[in-house]
């Protein structure tokens, strides 16, 4: 089953149930605060890496979240 | 908003050791609460839940749905405001847990080390990239190269395969001498050697590389490409993804924040798994990396000593040695070889936080000057990845933490007193 | 044994005031040695906030505070980046009408002494800094004031003193000073100069048992990056009052906007706390006063927070001078909450009375002499060198 999130207003669809920072995987991401781009690196939770606005509330971490219909994802925080 | 829990036993992290200790202190009547940050329990070995996991966690899965712990997924502990309160936080809501007794079971990170590209997305550690499969990565015909140290590179070679992955090939860092010393070794350990048969025939056709590590990952916006040390020689190869591990490192921050004594990176325990700390005890992974059987003993022990049921408690904890024992023989097999402590070039970033480069530390002698005069260690994740990384390549000791333990809303920082000074 | 080394000024102490005062002395052709007992600026310099802020609540803390900024902003282009020097100004903010008043008198005060500030009404703070809370009656801003991060500043102004020949003694910690120019490290080594001074901030009770020197506690914390959330440094208006309270804890609001983006919350002080750990309640109180003034601070995410000890006297005026009754012992500390502001002044203050000349500012409010002919004669314990 398929739910559907925005990513930077765009629709995308993801499994039901699957994790934000999978989800977000392969798209460009964050960008460091030297303006590199990052992405998820520790998958669990420690590095912070994959950080993304979730409906308006920056610096949340993808990999602790898991993906619902509706949800605004920003990827610049 | 409800803002106050009361609990018996408090148990922080719901993987195996967690699991384990919610089980034998429910079957005490005690009052459980099991907190965990993430989405679901199961903790890292087991994300995902019982569908992913293998059939002998079936079992744990059940047993805790069938006991009376309370489940609070999804919270992380924050702050401790007072002996005997933990500050809970999830995306929406703060609540103050205060708790009798405390295990904490708060599990292992990966060590990652700095080398040259490593902070190209499409790096990940080995056991990330496998949490990332397990939440969903959909990593079909994908080209991935493994690297690091340790039996987490077999295992999630495993996942990444199943998930239809093709893994070009693993390379372990600890050379051949070792690597057979460890397999012999393992013959006083059928299961895990049984694990390590399946493992190995899961994986039939991986080149397995000893003494082998990644030079470099390269790529100018995202990973493109791995260059290699394979023994004697390089190798560059193009590639999707690359998961590189130098082993586990015990989460010992809430454990420091309550002044429990560490002592080589995890907590000091007694044979009931108790802390310095009186009423305190830990288990599984931050008592020292040594896997599930260890965290589902160490688990269990606990949630009896907890509960009272000491001599139960302690008829189980002559069958921990050989769990120690075997924990040991991972130390000691898969210690670092020098050269990966040397990978990161001047301008290589040891801080990914705050991008400070090898070149900027080198300059310093201490955690704290280096802290104080480079940002290092001041970002987000609060030196949880650079600490690590600092005290491999410079030898330098972390300087005590900062609250709160995770960054955490202003909002819920007020949550404890707020509760109860202002009744309006 | 013989003292290793020999020089004309021995600072004690590489917080801010020791490495200013070591820049200004080798800046004057002085033989300048500091001893560290750590390492440069991890102590009262690493824990502050940073604020170049002038204050008037008296005519001494004015004119240090003044010439302090001064010469900050004489230097602003010299500093090294990440010193994060920002010239973002102090909103002064009224809460109704009465302290509005209050923020006139301010006005005035600095009017008298060519001080620039505006009068803001409540329309037009609102536009300056639209997240405030909507009912402040309004502000005094106050432009020229300015922020920075102590740590490097600190580090900054010593390496120009090493540049000029100082020399930098770190883990040398002193157990024991005399008045013939000797002081003795814990580890037994002696170190010799024509004068000492000691600016090792509360650590100089321990030189000085009789020293009238207090540590004041301080919290605060700082959040993630959030960019353009606020422009100015913000303070309440009774923020003096808190500072200047004789005892007892008490919180005032303060919030500046760091170069990083990163909001840094204050303030609190306390006496009689000298647990480094967080207090938490006071943390609490801290927090909501914050919230008060900045109530979309309730969402942004805490990163770090910590606690501190301001060196502080009876009069919250600094120790600038000779110790009473000693003709080559120095001191240079009990700054309390504007050491970093003042730093440069009281570099320059100090170096013209080790050198003779006549300082640019009277010098008596911080003449230690103020607290009386205290001998310390009693408690000080000669090191037995021939001199």
């Amino acid at each position: 089953m398929k739910v559907q999130l925005f990513i930077d207003g765009q629709a995308h669809l993801a499994t039901l149930g699957s994790n934000l920072a999978a989800a977000l995987a392969g798209l460009p991401g964050r960008c460091s605060v030297s303006g590199q781009p990052r992405a998820a690196l520790c998958g669990m939770g420690v590095c912070f890496e994959c950080r993304v606005t979730i409906d308006g509330q920056p610096h949340q971490r993808a990999c602790q979240r898991v993906v619902y219909e509706g949800m605004e994802v920003a990827r610049e925080l | 908003m409800s803002s106050e829990l009361h609990t018996d036993i408090a148990i922080i992290g719901a993987g195996p050791a967690g699991m384990a200790a919610a089980i034998a202190a429910c079957a005490q009547g005690a009052h459980v609460t099991l907190v965990d940050d993430n989405p679901r329990p199961g903790g890292q070995i087991w994300r995902g839940g019982p569908s992913q996991a293998p059939a002998s966690a079936s079992s744990t899965f059940r047993q805790l749905a069938d006991s009376q712990a309370r489940l609070l997924s999804g919270f992380r502990v924050a702050a401790i405001p007072a002996p005997g309160q933990l500050l809970l936080e999830d995306p929406h809501r703060a609540q103050v847990l205060r708790y009798g007794k405390l295990i904490i079971a708060s599990g292992a990170r990966e060590r990652l080390l700095p080398f040259p590209g490593w902070t190209l997305p499409g790096v990940t550690g080995a056991g990330g990239l496998q949490a990332l499969v397990k939440g969903g990565l959909d990593v079909r015909d994908q080209h991935i190269v493994l690297a690091g140290t340790g039996p987490l590179l077999l295992a999630s070679a495993a996942t990444l395969r199943a998930a239809g992955a093709q893994v070009l090939l693993i390379a372990e860092q600890a050379p051949w001498s070792q690597l057979a010393r460890f397999g012999w070794a393992l013959k006083a350990y059928p299961a895990k050697l049984a694990q390590a048969a399946s493992l190995a025939w899961q994986l039939g056709g991986v080149p397995y590389h000893h003494a082998s590590h990644v030079l470099a990952a390269l790529g100018q916006t995202r990973l493109e490409g791995v260059q290699l040390q394979l023994g004697a020689r390089t190798l560059t190869l193009p590639c999707d993804w690359l998961g590189v591990g130098y082993g586990l490192l015990p989460n010992t921050e809430l454990l420091r924040a309550l002044h429990c004594q560490i002592s080589q990176g995890a907590a000091e325990v007694d044979a009931l798994m108790q802390t310095s700390q009186a009423g305190i005890y830990a288990v599984g992974e931050a008592t020292g990396i040594g896997g599930v059987d260890k965290a589902l003993l160490e688990g269990r022990i606990a949630g009896l000593a907890a509960t009272g049921a000491v001599a139960a408690a302690q008829a189980l904890a002559p069958r921990r040695k050989r769990q120690l024992a075997f924990a040991a023989l991972l130390d000691k097999h898969f210690a670092l070889q020098p050269a990966i402590t040397q990978l990161a070039q001047p301008d290589t970033l040891v801080c990914r936080c705050e991008d400070v480069s090898h070149a900027s530390l080198q300059l310093f002698d201490s955690w704290r000057e280096a802290k104080l005069q480079t940002r290092c260690g001041m970002g987000a994740c609060q030196g949880r990845i650079c600490g690590a990384a600092c005290e491999s390549l410079y030898g330098w000791q972390g300087s005590g933490d900062r609250p709160p333990l995770l960054p955490t809303r202003l909002g819920s920082l007020l949550e404890p007193t707020l509760a109860k000074a202002n009744p309006t | 044994m013989n003292p290793v080394m020999h020089g004309d000024v021995l600072i004690i102490g590489a917080g801010i005031i020791g490495s200013a005062l070591a820049e200004q002395c080798a800046r004057r052709g002085l033989r300048v040695a500091v001893a560290e007992a750590a390492i440069p600026a991890a102590g009262t310099s690493a824990a502050g906030m940073g604020h170049l802020v002038v204050l008037d609540d008296n005519p001494a803390e004015l004119a240090l505070s003044r010439d302090g900024l001064a010469r900050w902003q004489a230097r602003r282009h010299e500093l090294p980046a990440n010193a994060e020097y920002r010239a973002c100004g102090t909103l002064w903010l009224a809460r109704d009408e009465a302290e509005m008043q209050e923020a006139e008198r301010k006005q005035a005060g600095y009017q008298q002494h060519g001080l620039s500030s505006n009068l803001l009404p409540a329309t037009a703070l609102r536009k300056l800094e639209p997240a405030l809370a909507p009912n402040l009656a309004g502000a005094l801003q106050v432009p020229d004031d300015a922020v920075l991060y102590p740590p490097v500043a600190s580090r900054w102004l010593l390496q120009n003193a090493q540049a000029l020949g100082a020399q930098l003694w770190c883990k040398a910690q002193v157990s024991s000073v005399d008045d013939e120019g000797v002081a003795r490290l814990a580890d037994g080594r002696l170190l010799r100069a024509r004068h000492i001074v000691i600016a090792a901030g509360n650590a100089s009770a321990t030189l000085l048992p009789g020293l009238p020197l207090k540590p004041r506690k301080g919290q605060l914390l700082i959040t993630e990056r959030y960019p353009q959330r606020i422009r100015h440094q913000l303070v309440e208006l009774g923020y003096i009052r808190s500072a200047h309270a004789s005892d007892g804890d008490s919180v005032a609001f303060n919030v500046q906007p760091r170069a990083t983006g990163q909001l840094l919350i204050g303030s609190s002080r306390q006496f009689h706390d000298t647990d480094p750990a967080i207090n938490w309640p006071l943390l609490q109180a801290m927090l909501s006063r914050a919230l008060e003034y900045l109530p979309s601070l309730r969402q942004l995410q805490a990163l770090r927070s910590w606690a501190g000890f301001r060196p502080a006297t009876p009069d919250k005026l600094p120790l600038l001078g000779k110790v009473p009754g000693h003709s080559r012992l120095w001191l240079a500390t009990g700054h309390e909450g504007l050491g970093i502001t003042t730093a440069l002044a009281s570099a320059h203050l100090l170096a013209d009375l080790l050198c003779e000349q006549a300082p640019a500012l009277d010098p008596t409010p911080y003449n230690p002499a103020r607290f009386g002919p205290w001998s310390l004669a009693d408690q000080h314990h000669p090191v037995g060198v021939a001199a």
